[in-house]
């Protein structure tokens, strides 16, 4: 389900939803009634009217929408960037402050939407005017692009001046408020939309050039990828769906002993603790029983370290330093009390990393005893007497021709909710709440 | 164009040519191990009869369009969202509402069940993801406990915990995918790459647990490394949108429902799509995939109201589920793969079996 769709050269149609939008904030801080409060601001000696202090800006943002400072502060801000509102003091800081700062409202004409894209040539008599009006007034990036226009559009050069001469002699004969005004208006137009650093996205190529350079970047990173043959990663999803065909209960309507109701432990779920390590793990009872073997073999330190490790990865930011501290002490240290073996290299490079404790600081070492415990206890523990006989003890499941919903014509007991445990759920909680608490039997649903 | 763009215009020709010819070799390098297709393998597999799977619950109760849902890990409740705002947790044995939350933003396009199944994850319009801690007491207003956790410049479209309560990984309208933290609420990795809104993501069920696939508007699906924030691979082949993103059971490969109607399934060590799943008489886009427990099956939700179940290996479809009366936003197979959950724009969510 989409709610934006952008086609091609999208960028700049999503742009312009974005421009009406602030466009209708922008009239409706102007409506008389609901409006803003202008006043007349003294820029020197000069009076200029109609200007709004930044401080009203945000009251009013704040008012109208009902919504916080910060907020009202963002959305005012986007509304200067994009030259809807300039600044009168200071215009190249493109900011909005919650303070005395005087503001005004950009005339429609040079609203980015209206003219969009900036034209050249405009640029180049915008940059005739200043060289004229004041003899090397330009900035330092004005000058390159001044000289740059001028040879890139040589042959209308005598139109760009005649324009600039022209728009300079009719400003003259305005009233000297306007003429100010006229010339910020103007001035705020151009550092939008030819900013000195290209640092706002209005700019559509440099966008696109960005976007570009990093398609290439990670072409040529996807070019030194190693690769696997076809046939033997297809091979692979065929191997998969067949061992785990008969555990498919969609597929089958093969039922294992009803999950939703009891915890017993059947055949089908002890098979898939010897598919891959992976699966004995992942089930928090076949944890618990590799656990019981390890402890046997006298190598349940691995496993420990292991989730302890796990928990640094997944447990809460702020407890990080503290529980990798306490791996150190139990597991890394010289002479620890359940000192693990993890060769030198890994070592050195973990203990190094613990002088900066961060959430995968562990990583290589806990990896390694991940694939010792895997290579070496796993396949003897699914050879153990342990594991044998809680095969051959465990339920056989029911093979139904049908597919039969666990809870098609039984009665449903209403199950706690998870929520009802304070801490974690352990296993022993687990089946005392799983061993079918007889809730309240549910008025009967609807059923297709 | 400014007299800048005017000098790097020169450049960006060329460059875009440079890109060109790169995705071509890229191309050629993928097709150089392609040694067999993925129907031609499966032949020797039986062929699957027609699905008897049929709607077993309906749950009624949502005042708008269901955007989203997401199964517990105890494998009977399950949380939906909906786009009047309200998010509700079900108990989907008995049908019980257990939790009501409303939420004062519309298009609630996100939700998720916390691992521990004692919170819930939602967002949408409001450009954020809370996380809503869930409380026994019916008199508590749940609302009031929510958290903000997630900030986009644009709405979230996908949200999923990681492998704890602690971490929550969102996608958004604004192009990037992120990686918080719940506790502080500070985003820990963002994801950049997508040139257009991010529509769905996908946490990859493996060893070392590290990646996601995210899939845009852009048409691309990419695959990232969650620690440092690098875009491993990256499929662009649809034709159109692509909806949703889901990991094959063993976390080798992934499936994608796009707008142009298709769902394709990607291997991730070939590094290239090896299956398309589409049919003459499939015209409206898909919306939503998931996999059956064994990887066997692919469950796909379209907006011409149908839910298609296809055989993933020889790529033909095996049953069509006929019964919601609006668009499908959603289908989940329940952790235990017992049933299907869908989620429609007709209020209802269904269960099948």
């Amino acid at each position: 389900m989409t709610i934006n769709t952008l086609a091609k050269g999208g960028w700049y149609r999503e742009q312009m939803t974005c421009f009406r939008k602030m466009e209708k904030v922008i009239v409706a801080m102007q409506d008389p009634d609901m409006g803003m409060k202008m006043r007349n601001q003294r820029l020197l000696i000069t009076v200029i009217p109609h200007a709004m202090t930044g401080r009203d800006v945000i009251d009013w943002l704040i008012q109208k929408y009902n919504i916080c400072e910060e907020e009202a502060l963002h959305v005012g801000g986007m509304l200067v960037r994009y030259g809807y509102i300039y600044p009168l003091k200071e215009p190249r800081s493109l900011v909005l402050r919650a303070d005395e700062t005087p503001y005004r409202f950009q005339t429609p004409y040079f609203w980015t939407s209206t003219r969009w894209p900036a034209s050249e040539l405009d640029y180049a008599i915008y940059l005739a005017k200043k060289n004229i009006r004041k003899q090397g007034e330009l900035m330092e990036y004005e000058k390159e692009r001044y000289s740059l226009l001028h040879k890139r559009i040589n042959h209308t050069w005598d139109f760009v001046v005649m324009q600039a001469r022209e728009q300079l002699r009719a400003s003259k004969q305005r009233r000297k408020a306007d003429r100010i005004v006229l010339e910020c208006q103007e001035q705020a137009y151009w550092l939008i939309n030819r900013p000195p650093v290209r640092s706002l996205t209005l700019h559509y190529s440099a966008v696109l050039y960005h976007t570009v350079l990093s398609c290439i970047e990670s072409c040529r990173r996807a070019l030194g990828r190693n690769r696997v043959k076809s046939s033997i990663c297809l091979e692979g999803f065929v191997k998969f769906s067949e061992q785990y065909q008969n555990h498919d209960p969609i597929m089958q309507g093969c039922l294992p002993s009803n999950p939703w109701i009891s915890d017993d432990t059947n055949t089908h779920r002890l098979e898939r603790w010897s598919f891959s390590f992976m699966e004995l793990l992942n089930d928090p009872i076949g944890r618990r029983e590799f656990m019981t073997y390890l402890e046997k073999e006298f190598s349940a330190e691995n496993l420990c370290f292991w989730q302890a490790c796990e928990d640094i990865r997944h447990g809460e930011s702020s407890k990080i330093i503290q529980k990798v501290e306490d791996v150190y002490k139990n597991f890394l240290a010289p002479g620890a009390a359940r000192w693990v073996n993890i060769d030198s290299k890994t070592m050195d490079k973990t203990l190094e990393g613990i002088k900066h404790p961060h959430r995968f600081v562990m990583d290589d070492a806990q990896l390694h005893i991940y694939f010792l415990m895997k290579k070496d206890s796993y396949p003897r523990y699914l050879k153990s007497d342990l594991y044998k006989n809680m095969l051959a003890k465990a339920i056989v499941p029911q093979e139904t021709k049908k597919s039969v919903f666990p809870f098609m014509r039984r009665q449903r007991h209403s199950s706690p909710s998870p929520a009802q445990a304070v801490t974690q759920v352990t296993e022993e909680d687990g089946r005392a709440m799983g061993a079918g608490k007889a809730g309240t039997n549910s008025a009967a649903g609807s059923h297709v | 164009m400014a007299c800048q763009g005017l000098q790097k215009g020169e450049t960006l020709a060329s460059l875009k040519r440079e890109c060109d010819n790169l995705k071509k070799k890229l191309e050629e390098e993928r097709g150089k191990l392609n040694d067999v297709e993925l129907h031609q393998v499966a032949e020797k597999t039986e062929v699957l009869g027609a699905l008897s799977v049929k709607t077993r619950r309906v749950l009624k109760g949502h005042g708008n369009k269901v955007l989203c849902m997401d199964w517990c890990k105890d494998r009977r409740r399950l949380v939906s969202s909906s786009q009047d705002g309200k998010v509700i947790v079900w108990d989907a044995f008995t049908l019980n509402k257990e939790h009501g939350i409303t939420l004062p933003c519309t298009w609630v396009m996100a939700c998720a069940y916390a691992p521990s199944g004692c919170a819930v994850a939602c967002g949408g319009l409001d450009n954020k993801c809370s996380v809503v801690p869930l409380s026994l007491d019916k008199t508590e207003n749940l609302a009031a406990k929510k958290k903000s956790v997630a900030m986009h410049t644009n709405y979230v479209s996908g949200c999923t915990f990681t492998n704890s309560d602690m971490q929550l990984l969102t996608c958004s309208g604004d192009g990037t995918c992120a990686l918080w933290d719940v506790e502080s609420g500070q985003l820990l990795q963002s994801f950049h790459g997508h040139t257009a809104d991010v529509l769905s993501l996908d946490l990859a069920p493996s060893e070392t647990g590290n990646t996601f696939v995210s899939g845009g508007c852009d048409k691309k699906a990419n695959v990232w490394d969650m620690r440092s924030g690098q875009n491993i691979q990256s499929f662009e082949s649809h034709e159109s949108d692509i909806n949703c993103v889901k990991y094959y059971p063993s976390g080798d490969a992934f499936a994608s429902a796009s707008d142009d109607a298709t769902c394709r399934f990607y291997d991730l060590r070939a590094d290239r799509e090896v299956a398309v799943y589409q049919k003459d008489s499939i015209i409206f886009g898909a919306s939503t995939v998931d996999f059956s427990l064994s990887g066997r099956l692919l469950f796909a939700g379209y907006n011409d109201y149908t839910i298609n179940a296809w055989d993933v290996l020889k790529g033909t479809r095996v049953s069509v589920l006929f019964g919601h009366e609006n668009r499908i936003s959603r289908v989940r197979v329940s952790p235990d793969g017992t049933a299907l959950c869908s989620a429609s724009w007709d209020n209802t969510l269904r269960i099948w079996a």
